[in-house]
Formats: structure tokens, sequence, C-alpha cells
């Protein structure tokens, strides 16, 4: 019985601990040590439930904490910031699944005794399985289509909706049979496979601009596993270290969506990007003309304006020019020019991203200013550079009530002195609608690969 | 329903507003590590998987246990540090150690 007592007091420390690390992630000074206390909850739960005595094994333990530590340690050490999304979706899958299989294994452990499930049990173990197996196949296909294994498209067929409001409903059908009914082996076998074909098909018909929103969703999903898994052994402290983590990914999906202007039914079911061709093709129907500009005229402008404000979008990242950007706005502000980057929320591929990306490019984050910072202070700002974005600078969001991205908060580069957009064409963004932005008046296009033309300023910056 | 399952709904309800409270005041600048961090501490089933996995009940049950142990930890051990290491990166100034 002490013993006992001494692991619930344990758990109760972890889950205290947690919130006391989340609560230091509020700044940027505090965040290292507050990632440590949790961490630190964390390996207390784990020693406290070593000590459960019904653990009789440690066998297989200590080869699956091992594995799993290497694997862990290997995976947190070589993944380039730039694929963190990705990351951050199995990781989300793994706690998906280890979620659901301890569900699983609590209902294949009644042996096959006739009696049926307790009621609360039961609803625990299905909810477990089902939310479980969603999360874990979900945030493979999040993964592949990061990843770019699975198309980023958003692949649609006839009556999806439809299908899987049908399939959804038969899991929890099947769910309602299970808890009612003695065990059944096969039975549940089978809504595990349909809670993990769901997953599936949830993640499939969502477009790859669209993913931030979607891990935010899983993260969340993910901690809800291990709330249920609480439930299900009447852990307190997977229930509140769950609902910590629902409560985190449903905050962060929902500030993704506002920053798209979207609902998350719309992110869900909506199919962004699959089908708005149309669109791009009657608006690129009239004759315009973007101004063009080369390296030497742009350093001219940058080195002798007074303010210059950077725009970074995911195209950046992809061109690996975030380590160049940084060179140049040091050398920006060696010259005495105010350098400021504007971040907007969906810049990268999950929240935060972009400020991941110029952190690692040793960007301090005292110059990285949100939307609601920077517009008001783009007026007065000489230079507006955007760099490998394009539908987060569209002022067709905030003027055209028509646009499919109407709403949606931009960074308005439009109302600076003077707009530089390094671009590789005048292509469409993720949207795929044109941006009359680049044929403003103010607007200069610099033609180029993100990386070579921001080589190609540092240079000239230097003869100035 | 019985005591325990609801004792169980409040602790969950009343968590996830301590969660609402807290999360909304990370800024969005530490997004991805709060994100990362978050995924670590889901992986909290840990605990039950220790427990299936050691139960030694049948071969089946250990199997199951065993694989949750592993995603569980990869999610754990790999959360916490991928987490750290982007927390390194932030910093206030340019002063102080260059790189990763």
């Amino acid at each position: 019985m002490t013993s006992d007592l001494f692991i619930w007091l344990a758990y109760l420390l972890s889950a205290v601990l947690f919130i006391v690390g989340l609560t230091r992630l509020s700044s940027p000074e505090t965040a290292r040590t507050g990632n440590a206390i949790a961490a630190l909850g964390m390996l207390l739960a784990v020693v406290a439930t070593l000590m459960d005595r019904a653990i009789i094994d440690f066998t297989w333990i200590v080869v699956g904490l091992l594995a799993g530590s290497a694997t862990g340690l290997v995976m947190a050490r070589t993944v380039k910031m730039t694929a963190m999304p990705q990351m951050v979706a199995v990781f989300n899958g793994f706690g998906g699944a280890a979620s659901g299989l301890v569900a699983a294994s609590e209902y294949l452990a009644r042996g096959s005794s006739a009696a049926p499930l307790h009621m609360d049990l039961g609803i625990s173990i299905m909810a477990g399985t089902l939310i479980g197996g969603v999360t874990f196949s979900g945030s493979l296909v999040a993964f592949g289509k990061l990843q770019g294994l699975v198309t980023e498209r958003a692949a649609t067929y006839p009556l999806q909706k439809t299908f899987n409001f049908l399939l959804a409903a038969a899991a929890i059908a099947a769910s309602v049979y299970l808890i009612l009914s003695p065990l059944d082996t096969r039975g549940y076998l089978a809504l595990a496979v349909l809670a993990l074909i769901l997953g599936v098909l949830v993640v499939i018909p969502i477009g790859g601009a669209d993913m931030p929103v979607v891990v935010a969703l899983l993260n969340s999903y993910s901690g809800l596993a291990a709330s249920a898994a609480g439930f299900v052994l009447s852990n307190n402290a997977l229930i509140i270290s769950g609902a910590l983590v629902g409560a985190s990914g449903l905050i962060l999906t929902n500030i993704m969506c506002r920053a798209m202007n979207r609902s998350l039914a719309n992110v869900l079911f909506g199919a962004f990007g699959g089908g708005t061709p149309a669109v791009a093709a009657g608006a690129a129907g009239g004759e315009k003309v973007a101004n063009p500009i080369d390296a030497e005229d742009c350093a001219m402008i940058l080195g002798y304006a007074r303010s210059v404000v950077f725009v970074p979008g995911y195209g950046l990242a992809v061109a690996q020019a975030q380590h160049r950007l940084r060179e140049l706005g040091d050398l920006l502000k060696a010259r005495g020019v105010e350098v400021k980057y504007a971040i907007h929320p969906v810049a990268g591929r999950m929240p935060g991203h972009m400020n991941v990306l110029l952190a690692e490019a040793n960007v301090p984050y005292t110059e990285l200013y949100e939307i609601e910072d920077i517009n008001p202070e783009l007026p007065n700002t000489d230079v507006a550079v955007v760099v490998g974005a394009n539908d987060v600078v569209n002022p067709a969001a905030r003027d055209d009530p028509d646009s499919p991205i109407a709403g949606m908060p931009i960074v308005e580069v439009d109302r600076a002195r003077h707009c530089v957009i390094l671009k590789r064409s005048l292509s469409p963004g993720f949207a795929g609608i044109d941006n009359e932005l680049f044929y403003l008046p103010n607007t200069r296009m610099f033609f180029g690969s993100a990386e070579k033309s921001l080589a190609d300023l540092v240079h000239e910056v230097k003869t100035l | 329903m019985t005591g325990t399952l609801l004792v169980g709904i409040y602790v969950f309800v009343l968590a996830m507003f301590v969660g609402f409270e807290v999360i909304t005041k990370v800024p969005p600048t530490l997004h991805t590590p709060l994100m990362s961090g978050a995924n670590a501490i889901s992986g909290i089933s840990i605990v039950g998987a220790l427990v299936v996995a050691g139960s030694g009940e049948s071969q089946l049950l250990t199997v199951l246990g065993v694989i949750a142990v592993v995603m569980a930890t990869i999610n754990v051990v790999g959360g916490f540090l991928v987490t750290d290491r982007m927390l390194r990166m932030f910093r206030r100034d340019r002063e102080g150690e260059e790189g990763s």
C-alpha cells in the first residue's frame, strides 16, 4: 500500500511538473528550463511506474526502452529544421499508437471470460482505440504528404464526405456492439482496422498548404488518445497530461485556421488547393506588366534605406536560404539600416516553423515581428523584401471580397514605400491565385532562386 | 457511471482549462517547440505501456506492450530532445556562441 501511495504521489508530481514546464514556455528566456522540467516529470512517471508490482518481467521493458531511446535520440539529433513538421507528425503518430495499444491490451487482457465489459471501461477502451488509430494512420499520411511521399494535392473522390461519415458511423456502431458483447477479438481487430482506415481517409483529402492545421489537430488527438488511455487505466496523470496536450493542439489549430481565415470544417472538408485553377486563369486575363530589378539596383535601394522589413516564406526554407538572408540582414544593420523580419503564422509548414528556421540561422527572436505588430509600421518602412512568400502578402485578401483568400490576414507589404519580391517567376502560390502585388508601381520583381538572389545581393551590398 | 469515471471526467475538464490558460500565454515564436514539447508529454502513455509489457500475462500482451513501449519512448525521448535542440537556438541577440 505504501508503494502504491508513493507511485500515485509521483504521478501527481509529474503532472505538476508538466504544467510548470509548459508555463515556462511563455518566454524564450525560460523555455529551455521549462522543457527540462517537463522531461524530468516524464522521467519521474517512468521510474514510479517501474516500481509497480504488476510488472514482473523487466527483460522486454529494458529492450523496449533502450530501442526507443536510441531511435528517438538519433531522430532528434539528425532531423533538419525544415523537416520538423514531418518529425512532429511521426511522433504524434507514435504517441497515438502507443495509447491505442494500451487500450487494446486492456481489452484483450480480459481473456475469454464471457461477461461483457463494464460500461465505463468499455467506453474508455473504444475511445482510446478509435482516437489512437486515427491519430496513428492520419499522422503517417501527414508525414507522407510533408515528406513528399504521398501527393501533396488534395486527393478527392466522389461522395468522399458521405463515405467518411458512413465509415465513422460504422466505427461508432462497432464500438457500441463491442462494449455490449463478450470478448470478440475479431470484432475488435475490425474496429482497429476501421480506425486506421478512417485516419487515412480523413487526412488524404487535405492539401499540402493546409498541413500546419492538420499537424496541430493531430497533436491534439495524440493528447486525447493519451487521456483515453488514462481513463482505461484510471490513471489521472495520463488524463491530465493528455488534456494539456489536447488543449495545446486545439489552440494551435484555432490560431492556424484564423491565420488563413478559414473554419476548421473548411480545412478538413474544403479540399483547398485542389480545384481552383479556374480562378487563376480568370485573374490572369488582363495585360499586366511587372517591373523587374537587378541585384545592383536592389542593393542600392536596400543599402541606402533607413528601414527594411524582410518577409520570409516557405520558399526561403525550401531553398535553405535563411542563412544568406541573415547575412544580408547583418550587412544592412552594419550600414545602420533598421532590419526587421515579419513572420506570418502560416509562413512555414507548422505553427512557428519560420521562427525556428530563422533562429537556426542565428536571427535573434527580438527581430521577429508578428503581423499585427509589423503592419502599422509598414507605411513608414522604406523597403519590404518578400522572399519565397506569396499568398501571405497578396493584397487581394484584404481588398477583394471575392478572392478565395478574402479576409486572410496578410503582411501589408504593398503599403511600404518600396517592395521587392524575390521569386523565380510570376507563378501563383499555394492558393493558385494571381497576385496583383507583383504589378503595383512601387513593386520590383527580382527574379531568380532565393539562394542565388540573396547571395548576389550580399555581394552587391558589400561593394556599395 | 462509477465514481472513478466521474472523477476522471472532472480531472480531464479541469486540466483542459489549465491547458488553455497556460498555452494561450505561449508566444507564436515558440509554437513549434510548444508542439514538439507537448507532443513529448503526450508520450505519457508510456506509463500504461510499461505495465502491459511487464505484466507477463500472455505472449500477445507482451508483444503489444513492447511495441507500445518502443513507440512511446521514441515519442518521449525524441520529443524532449528535439525541443531542447530548437530552444537552444533561440537567442535575444547575436552575442554568444555561433551556430549549433
